[in-house]
């Protein structure tokens, strides 16, 4: 049993945290101009797609009599399709997440990941798509309360050292959004992309690094712990393997690309240095892509 | 254990070196130690191996860093000392006799003699030796004590400012004992009889060393003055290089402060001990000259006292008329000017042009009557010290001056006519001079006898008249008589000054009498025989560093010693005083010459220059703890903490390092820097723009009350008006300058300090050159007149050293009513209190047709109110009034008049009286129409 009054603390706390992270969400959400959110093709909604001619089979209630009045044909008012999706999210909350190399200059990875994934969701209720997170914690729905959801559970921490893709209860033909820094593991990302590329879900993975992450500019002899400290490495010349680890992260990058093209999904490295504004409007074109 | 100059007090420390080469090689294999770094990158970097199972060594040059802070510490420890002393060296036995010169030579090197001497003894009572000290100037006979005791008396036996004389030093050296020593002798290094013999005597008792300074001997002969010219003769014991020094004159400016009054140079010739140059010093500048002094040179050899032999007196030369041109023979001043013209410099001119060069002696020449000015003005200067000498003629003999009272500037009371005797007219033979008389100043003077007196004026037998003469005819009569005044004295010799009455001006007698009575100077130095029993105060003397001091109870020297003993403790060289003239006694002589003394060879001589032991350890500990810190920074440079991503602490860690490490002193400086700019800056900015400034009265919420009050203002003013004001400033009475506001706001509260007097000394200077001050009592003047509330009082005593001018409710035609806005009331957050203005002047009618009285000229300087306006003027930074004024429109209302108010009172400030012009307005209208 939790004392009340700790909880009732830890409660604010949480509660405090979360309005910044909304306000500057919602701030982050109002750079990008709502634009062709539509599906671009004929279809349920309320935005006037196009007039065509009455094709046999169109019930005569949908004739627009106004524009047919014009002329001797008789007209169809089409609306554009607007069909909702399914956003599902997942930004890692690990441990690793935690990290910046300056404190005073640089969110940590783990900020800058939960600023962008829910602006991004922000950017998606107000299309009018359902947004949630993958597994079963938070199925998708529509509306500003689910916001509100999302940046509750995105202000939780983990406690394992490099976080793991949740790829279970993914929705058929559902689109996601994974961002992390996909340090760790990458066969528990190639299980959940081909997971999602079997059940048609096609996404995009953000990865954001420290910029001290890309540079390793280290030097002598240095103990490197992961943030849990349960992996360490030690060398005697840290200066010696900025090349090799450089070489590994390129790897890195270049398999996790390499998985993305083949799932169809797509890939970005964003720094912390980097405005939280480029990484957003990435999110934005690339899911925008996806769906066209 | 010695290196060189550098001894070690522990040098088996130094074995400790052997251990660095061992240290390099540890040093080497251990890896500085490891950094922990959170870094999420690491899982990238799992199975990545060093190229090298070797570690990233610690560079060369950190360890060599390293290595030396090691070894400095070693030898820190191990006590280096520079220049160790040499125990063995100087380790003799048996009792110390150190002998010092103790002349005036020794002067210049004694605080190093003294040093050395008090670490000889200091060395002697390590090593158990007795010791005696014995200064040669006032030798005594060795008494040998523990070095501790002569240590302890060592100030006293500082060198004195004459030299041992062959007696002296015979006299030690019968009393040397039979018992053997070991002599230091101190000498400076001139030759002297009987050095040779003492030397001899201490030989026979044991080896004997000798220290010399190295500070070359230099004196200076007394100074001589010839034909105009001061010359300067300085002497050198050693034939050296050619050199110029300096000769200053000291002596005291008109001011009476002791300065170098002239500079001689004096170049010593390549191998000359002797030098001499002349110098033309005016005679003004040369009366005041009390010594010359060698430049840079301590001692009393170096020093030459001045006394009257170089002074040439200054003598007045006044004669009753001189309108017998070309008569030169006759002239009553020719033979008194041939008697002084080698001695003395003659004056001639008026009288009263004459009194204020205060010369040493005015002559008069039978001139009978003084105008009133005259007498008094001789009065005072005779009685200041002056001499005047006056010579009879037909014209005093022939006037009644002194004849039936004593004139006050004539010795005795005169006889009308005189007489004449041996003349074609009368009996008798011309008379002689009687022999000089004991207590006359002329005793010892021969008469000849073919010095006969012809004519003379009479004294009258007065009961004072005895001892006023000085020298008599052969038949008693008075032939120069004398009266003391003051300082000063009267002389008259009862002949003339021309060979008229009498040939005693045709004699060396005259001149010999002139003399005497100190009108001419002698130069020579008197006789010895002369100066028999005459008795010579000391005034001033030397001591042997040539510093000047007062004598105080030395006794007085006999005349005959004074010029022919050697100087002693029994006539010390200094400034002597006798009755009518000084002499000096310096140390060097104007036979005297100087030169070093040639010591045998089987003599050593060392110089006093002993090299000090210096300890090097706290240095090298110091070393290796700069070092040290050199080699943290150094290491956290090389592993990235200087300047990676940890970097803070580093940083602070460097930052308090140089905090402690560089010294505080300059910051003061830079403190105060800014704080003149700032004041620069006030000024500048207080006075670019129109500024409305309020008095400071310490209470916060008051001062922020007016404070938005002028901001409220000068929005006004800057909305409605050509008035721009710059943002409203707080002015502190005591420090900032008040000239720059052309308008204060003071409002009253009754906790506020009463300014000091140089701040009402500001404000009244404010005042005066056109300033306004507001007060504001802000208690809407519920009391009239002020004094019964607390603000009204406080206004009262704060007002009270203002110099304020009688004041008067505002009129109902005074120009503030009108500056700008038309108003009759002049309400603020109150309204309805009297305000008060600068009283027109009583005269200031209302004329007919006239709308407004002609009223005073000038800005009033105060005005007086309690109407809070501060309040009703008070915006916030939005400009929204800050205070409630009133109620509902007629609030509104009762604002903008109160802004309206401000808005008159600064123009009134600014503008003066110039609305009051329009009184003039229909005659100026008259006249264009005309």
């Amino acid at each position: 049993m939790t004392e009340p009054t700790a909880l009732r603390g830890r409660a604010e706390e949480e509660a405090a945290r979360l309005p910044a992270l909304l306000a500057r969400a919602e701030h982050l959400a109002g750079t990008v101009l709502l634009g062709d959110h539509g599906r671009r093709r004929a279809g349920l909604g309320d935005d006037f797609w196009q007039y065509r001619p009455v094709q046999p089979g169109d019930p005569s209630r949908t004739i627009d009599w106004r524009r047919s009045a014009r002329g001797d044909d008789r007209f169809v008012r089409q609306r554009e399709w607007q069909i909702a999706q399914s956003v599902m999210l997942w930004v890692d909350q690990a441990s690793s997440m935690a990290f910046t190399s300056d404190d005073k200059k640089l969110p940590t990875k783990g900020e800058r990941a939960r600023l962008v994934a829910l602006a991004t969701a922000i950017l998606l209720v107000r299309g009018g798509e359902r947004v949630g997170l993958t597994g079963t914690l938070l199925p998708p729905r529509r509306g500003n309360n689910q916001i509100l959801r999302l940046a509750e559970f995105f202000s939780r921490d983990d406690d394992s050292d490099y976080g793991v893709p949740e790829h279970r209860a993914m929705i058929p033909n559902a689109r996601a959004v994974f961002v992390s820094d996909f340090l760790g593991d990458v066969s528990e990302v190639r299980l959940a992309l081909t997971k999602a590329a079997d059940r048609g879900v096609r996404g995009v993975l953000l990865q954001i690094l420290d910029p001290t992450e890309e540079a390793f500019p280290f030097q002598g002899r240095t103990i490197f712990e992961s943030m849990g400290a349960t992996v360490r490495h030690e060398t005697l010349k840290a200066g010696d393997l900025r090349d090799r680890y450089r070489q590994r992260l390129a790897e890195r990058k270049a398999e996790l690309h390499d998985l993305c093209q083949r799932t169809g999904w797509q890939f970005e490295t964003h720094h912390t240095d980097a405005s939280a504004q480029s990484a957003l409007l990435w999110i934005y074109r690339a899911l925008d892509r996806g769906t066209s | 254990m010695t290196l060189g100059a550098i001894g070690f007090s522990a040098p088996w420390l130094l074995l400790a070196l052997v251990a660095l080469p061992i240290l390099w090689i540890i040093l080497r294999a251990v890896p500085p130690a490891p950094i922990r770094r959170r870094f999420p990158g690491v899982a990238l970097l799992l199975g990545l191996k060093d190229d090298e199972s070797v570690t990233d060594r610690t560079p060369w040059w950190l360890l060599l860093l390293r290595m030396l802070a090691v070894a400095a510490v070693i030898i820190g420890l191990a006590g280096p000392v520079l220049n160790p002393e040499d125990e063995g060296a100087t380790a003799g036995r048996g009792p110390l006799l150190i002998l010092t010169d103790g002349s005036w030579a020794s002067a210049t090197d004694w605080a190093d003699s003294e040093e050395s001497i008090d670490d000889l003894l200091a060395e002697a009572a390590r090593q158990g030796r007795t010791a005696a000290v014995v200064r040669l100037t006032s030798p005594e006979a060795p008494v040998f004590q523990t070095p501790d005791l002569w240590r302890s008396r060592l100030p006293g036996l500082a060198p004195l400012a004459w030299a041992p004389s062959e007696a002296q030093m015979e006299e030690l050296a019968e009393e040397l004992g039979d018992t053997g020593f070991e002599t230091y002798w101190f000498s400076d290094g001139l030759d002297r009889e009987g050095r040779g013999t003492l030397l001899e005597a201490l030989q026979d008792r044991g080896p004997v060393r000798v220290f010399e300074g190295g500070a070359p001997v230099m004196g200076l002969k007394p100074v001589t003055f010839d034909d105009g010219a001061v010359t300067v003769t300085a002497l050198r014991a050693i034939p050296g290089s050619e050199r110029e020094i300096n000769v200053n004159a000291h002596g005291r400016d008109p001011a009476g402060v002791m300065r170098i009054l002239a500079t001689v140079p004096v170049t010593f010739g390549s191998g000359e001990t002797e030098a001499t140059a002349e110098s033309r010093i005016p005679a003004e500048l040369r009366a005041r000259i009390t010594h010359f002094e060698l430049a840079g040179a301590r001692s009393a050899g170096a020093v030459s006292l001045t006394d009257d032999s170089l002074r040439r007196r200054e003598v007045a030369l006044i004669a009753g008329r001189e309108d017998r041109e070309g008569l030169e023979l006759l002239s009553p001043l020719h033979y008194l000017q041939r008697a002084l013209e080698p001695s003395a410099d003659l004056l001639h001119g008026a009288l009263t042009d004459i009194l204020p060069a205060n010369p040493d002696v005015i002559a008069l020449a039978d001139v009978a009557k003084l105008s009133e000015a005259e007498t008094e003005g001789l009065t005072a200067w005779i009685e200041k010290g002056g001499m005047l000498l006056r010579f009879a003629g037909p014209r005093l003999a022939a006037s009644d001056v002194s004849r039936d009272s004593e004139d006050p500037l004539m010795p005795v009371r005169l006889r009308a006519g005189g007489r004449n005797v041996g003349g074609a007219m009368s009996w008798g033979e011309p008379k002689t001079l009687a022999p000089f008389e004991q207590d006359s100043p002329f005793v010892g003077l021969p008469v000849p006898e073919d010095v006969t007196v012809s004519s003379q004026v009479m004294a009258q037998p007065d009961p004072t008249l005895a001892e006023r003469v000085i020298a008599r005819l052969s038949d008693g009569t008075p032939l120069v008589t004398r009266k003391r005044m003051g300082d000063g004295q009267v002389v008259l010799f009862h002949v003339s000054a021309n060979a008229e009455w009498s040939s005693l001006p045709l004699s060396g007698l005259f001149v010999q009498m002139l003399e005497r009575l100190a009108v001419s100077s002698a130069v020579a130095l008197p006789e010895a025989a002369d100066m028999a029993g005459t008795t010579w105060r000391p005034v001033r003397i030397l001591d042997a560093s040539g510093t000047l001091s007062t004598a105080g109870t030395l006794p007085g020297v006999d005349g005959a010693d004074l010029l022919t003993l050697p100087l002693g403790p029994n006539l010390q060289p200094g400034l002597y005083e006798g009755e009518d003239r000084r002499i000096a006694r310096n140390v060097l002589d104007a036979e005297a010459s100087l030169e070093s003394y040639a010591w045998p060879a089987s003599v050593p001589v060392e110089g006093l220059s002993r090299v000090e032991e210096t300890p090097l350890g706290g240095w090298l500990l110091g070393a290796a703890l700069m070092l040290l810190v050199a080699d943290i920074l150094a290491s956290l440079a090389l592993s990235g903490r200087l300047t990676g991503p940890r970097s803070g602490v580093a940083a602070t860690l460097l930052l308090a390092a140089a905090v402690t490490l560089t010294p505080a002193a300059p910051r003061a400086q830079d403190t105060t820097a800014p704080e003149e700019t700032g004041d620069d800056a006030l000024a500048a900015l207080a006075t670019a723009e129109v500024v409305l400034a309020h008095i400071v009265t310490g209470n916060r919420e008051l001062d922020d009350m007016a404070q938005a009050g002028l901001k409220g203002l000068s929005d006004t003013l800057f909305f409605r008006t050509s008035v721009e004001p710059a943002e409203p400033m707080a002015v502190n009475l005591e420090t900032d300058e008040l000239a720059f506001y052309p308008f204060l706001y003071w409002p009253i509260t009754p906790d506020q300090p009463t300014p000091s007097a140089e701040a009402y000394a500001k404000l009244n200077r404010y005042l005066r050159s056109g300033g306004m001050i507001l007060f504001d009592t802000r208690d809407a003047d519920i009391a009239r007149y002020g004094s019964a509330s607390p603000n009204g009082r406080k206004l009262q005593q704060l007002a009270a050293p203002l110099d304020i001018p009688p004041l008067e409710p505002v009129p109902a035609d005074h120009v503030l009513t009108r500056t700008f806005y038309l108003l009759q009331d002049f309400p603020g957050r109150h309204s309805g209190g009297t305000v008060w203005v600068e009283a027109a002047p009583a005269d200031a009618q209302l004329i007919e047709g006239m709308p407004f009285r002609n009223l005073n000229d000038n800005v009033t300087p105060v005005v007086i109110g309690g109407n809070d306006w501060a309040a009703a003027w008070a915006v916030d930074s939005r400009g929204n009034p800050m205070v409630p004024v009133g109620r509902g429109y007629s609030g509104d209302r009762q604002r903008e008049i109160a802004n309206r108010f401000g808005v008159n009172l600064i123009m009134h400030v600014l503008t003066g009286n110039y609305k009051s012009d329009q009184v003039h307005v229909p005659a100026l209208l008259d006249r264009l129409g005309q």
